[in-house]
């Protein structure tokens, strides 16, 4: 009897891990793409993706800029078409089916003229943390993924006393839609990192932790894995490094 | 006469009453109009707002600085705040924004096209007519604390291109055109050499030998796998100048669309098949020119001559990180032409226009801010940041800037070749160059001509069939995007109406009037009606 009864505990237990298995499993309706299927489409071609809302960059005529990920990617949406009663059903952890062209823009893959529509699900990515890839071409298979740096040295900007600049050499001012470009380093080498305002405006913490770095400063950073002629993460957070 | 007057009477308050009712019913809460004070009040204090526009460039930055600093040290009782932009389609939608709670800035950097849609508001800009002869205030005026330019002193072409409506709303600030920066080392090493004005049949021919690949995908001319020979950065002017150099029509001065005709369909389709070569493409789709053109993966890079501070192997300024650039010559050029004996060009740059305030004091504060930027030093330094020039004649002779300009190029940022060839490519063309008719809706008009090249350029891109039909398709999605209608006037998608012209308000006032007589005639007839009941 107590064979059997184990027998039917073990059972059990293969049965509520594949049940498991099967609620945590990214499952994709017909006719979307897989992310692999969507990494290995051509540059112009037409894409159709399920994912899931991270963060919003921006919304002006129509147009919404979002950084989305799923289970195994992220996909950033640059100008999709989008109302403004849309953009505010997009919150984190929102899942919509898109369907655009992939596309490329400074080495930025991303899917552009699209739309979508919103579907039932959500789902947050957990941080990645890519600090040991900084450098390294293994760094853009996380593109466009929410990742983090780990124990980064602030460095000085180019004057060499600057801790951050406004805009990428300095020529904005605080007030003025202004980016914030600051550099930091480990292990001996010195990335660029930005706070993009439409992501992170100065009302934010991330924006405000920046405009108080000092050279030297220990932090943790984390963000999206944006890329211009190379990567430049848009922070979404700096705090003291554990 | 009396019996006539008793008539009219009510009728004339009816009509003046429905008119008042109409006028202020529609568009915002409008200002008085700008009347030029007879003196400065030096006894008050003012603090006036500039918005400006720099091109992501710190040098512009701090003469915008510098020139504020002097200008308060001249008129201690004028405090100016400055605030940047890096993008005119922002400073446009700030302005929008801004115009409905009378929160406009006093002074601000701005294109004609962008003014139109400005005045569709009531009394918004102020028309600079009676400030630019005011004796006393005006250019070269008698009270003025600076050296200022006199009219005559101000490029003719430039200052025409501030009107609107037969108005001048707009000062010129800094003028550009855009060039062809051509990687010269690279059109000789297919075999070609550069003629002496750069053609479009040239381009077609050298970007597509330089888009052929090897069996392993390699482009020879570059020996990488990214080769892009042709790109513009600005397909609006593309299509504009295009349009300009084959006669064809854009628009008319009073707002006219002719954009989409038959050259335009015959231009598109010479742009599709180079962009299904691989010869071509544009910023929006690919990136920056210059990016490519510094690393070896472009031959002809368009962009402003305000740009050409990103352009070549040595440029001062660069987006790509040092190992990907290439050496090579650069050759700077007028865009191509159709016609090489008679090149034109689009003239485009900075112009700056003063919004009206209730205190006209403020708004003569701001105005002699404004023209502050014209004096030398503002003009000089400003114009060495980029391949701008002066827009002053008494700028561009000037000991200073002719020194500027024929100065032996060098390693220096200020007296970078690519820079200083780009400014002297429009001093030459200054005759050659042109600017498009400015009315409400011109700017839509503008997106419009560039969107054009953007979806043909992707739709070949994406394998999709590029045809006649096509083309009716794109400009019917264009025309209704843009709210443009062929042969129809232009309409601003996001303007105010403004208030009601006179002649309107009149018929509008007649109408009601029409309506309160119909009434009286036909309760004259109830009461009649009643009164023979009642007998």
């Amino acid at each position: 009897m107590k064979k059997w009864i184990a027998l039917l505990l073990a059972l059990t237990m293969v049965f509520c891990f594949a049940a498991c298995g099967k609620e945590d499993a990214d499952v994709k309706s017909e006719g979307v793409m897989t992310y692999a299927e969507y990494a290995a489409a051509a540059l112009d071609s037409q894409v159709v993706v399920e994912t899931y809302v991270q963060a919003k960059q921006s919304w002006w005529d129509n147009k919404a800029t979002v950084y989305t990920q799923d289970k195994d990617g992220a996909y950033f949406l640059y100008n999709m078409a989008c109302s403004e009663a849309d953009y505010a059903k997009l919150t984190p952890g929102t899942k919509i089916k898109v369907t655009g062209y992939k596309s490329e823009w400074s080495g930025e893959v991303e899917i552009i003229d699209a739309t979508f529509e919103i579907e039932d699900g959500n789902y947050i990515a957990p941080v990645t943390d890519v600090t040991a890839l900084l450098g390294k071409d293994e760094l853009a298979e996380h593109q466009n993924q929410f990742v983090s740096f780990k124990g980064m040295t602030v460095e000085a900007m180019d004057d060499g006393v600057s801790p951050f600049y406004y805009s990428w050499d300095n020529s904005g001012q605080p007030g003025t839609d202004a980016d914030l470009y600051f550099n930091a380093s480990v292990n001996g080498e010195t990335y660029s990192f930005v706070v993009e305002y439409y992501l992170c405006n100065e009302t934010t913490d991330a924006y405000q932790a920046v405009t108080a770095l000092q050279v030297g400063d220990k932090v943790d950073l984390e963000g999206f894995l944006y890329w211009y002629n190379g990567s430049q993460p848009h922070i979404t957070a700096v705090t003291p490094a554990k | 006469m009396k019996r006539l007057w008793d008539r009219c009477l009510p009728l004339l308050l009816a009509a003046l009453l429905a008119a008042a009712a109409l006028g202020g019913c529609h568009g915002a809460r409008s200002l008085d109009a700008f009347a030029v004070p007879e003196t400065f009040d030096l006894s008050r204090t003012y603090e006036i707002t500039f918005w400006a526009k720099n091109d992501t460039n710190k040098a512009q930055t701090a003469i915008y600085e510098r020139a504020i600093r002097d200008f308060e040290a001249l008129y201690p009782n004028i405090r100016v705040n400055l605030r940047l932009y890096t993008d005119y389609g922002k400073i446009y939608n700030d302005v929008i924004t801004n115009i409905a709670t009378n929160t406009t800035p006093n002074v601000c950097i701005t294109y004609p096209d962008h003014i139109a849609t400005y005045l569709t508001g009531s009394n918004v800009v102020v028309p600079l007519d009676g400030l630019l002869e005011d004796e006393k205030y005006g250019l070269g005026g008698s009270e003025l604390r600076f050296d200022g330019p006199s009219r005559e002193e101000i490029v003719p072409k430039f200052l025409t291109e501030g009107v609107i409506g037969g108005q001048s709303y707009a000062l010129p600030f800094m003028r550009s055109t855009e060039a062809c920066y051509v990687n010269k080392t690279y059109v000789e090493k297919l075999g070609y050499t550069l003629p002496d004005v750069l053609t479009w049949d040239f381009i077609w021919e050298v970007s597509d030998a330089a888009a052929q690949k090897d069996a392993d995908g390699i482009y020879p001319v570059n020996g990488q796998r990214v080769m892009i020979p042709f790109i513009y950065k600005s397909t609006d002017n593309m299509m504009i100048q295009l349009l300009r150099q084959t006669g064809a029509g854009y628009s008319t001065g009073e707002g006219e669309i002719l954009l989409f005709n038959d050259t335009t369909k015959a231009l598109l389709r010479t742009l599709a098949q180079h962009a299904g070569s691989g010869a071509f493409s544009t910023f929006k789709i690919s990136s920056y020119p210059a990016n490519f053109l510094n690393a070896g993966q472009c031959i002809f890079a368009v962009d402003s001559t305000a740009g050409s501070t990103w352009m070549g192997s040595d440029a001062p300024l660069s987006d790509i990180s040092a190992d990907k650039i290439v050496r090579f010559e650069t050759a700077v050029y007028p865009v191509p032409q159709f016609d090489p004996a008679a090149p034109q060009m689009i003239s485009q740059g900075p112009s700056v226009c003063v919004f009206n305030k209730a205190d006209p004091q403020e708004v003569l504060s701001s105005w002699l801010f404004a023209q502050y930027l014209l004096t030398n030093d503002v003009q000089i330094a400003y114009a060495q940041t980029e391949g701008y020039v002066p827009v002053t004649g008494k700028a561009q002779s000037d000991p200073a800037y002719q020194a500027y300009l024929r100065h032996e190029s060098s390693a220096d940022a200020l007296y970078y070749e690519v820079k200083l060839k780009a400014s002297a490519l429009l001093i030459e063309h200054v005759d050659d160059t042109f600017v498009t008719p400015v009315f409400n809706g011109s700017a839509s008009l503008r997106d419009a001509a560039g969107q054009l090249i953007e979806n043909t350029v992707k739709s070949v891109k994406r394998g999709e069939r590029v045809d006649d039909a096509y083309f009716d398709k794109l400009f019917s999605d264009v025309t209704a995007l843009y709210r443009l209608g062929r042969g129809s006037r232009a309409e601003a998608g996001r303007a105010e109406l403004g208030p009601l012209p006179l002649t309107a308000k009149v018929l509008l006032a007649a109408l009601c009037v029409t309506w309160l007589l119909l009434g009286g005639v036909f309760l004259r007839q109830q009461i009649k009606k009643r009164r023979k009941t009642s007998r």
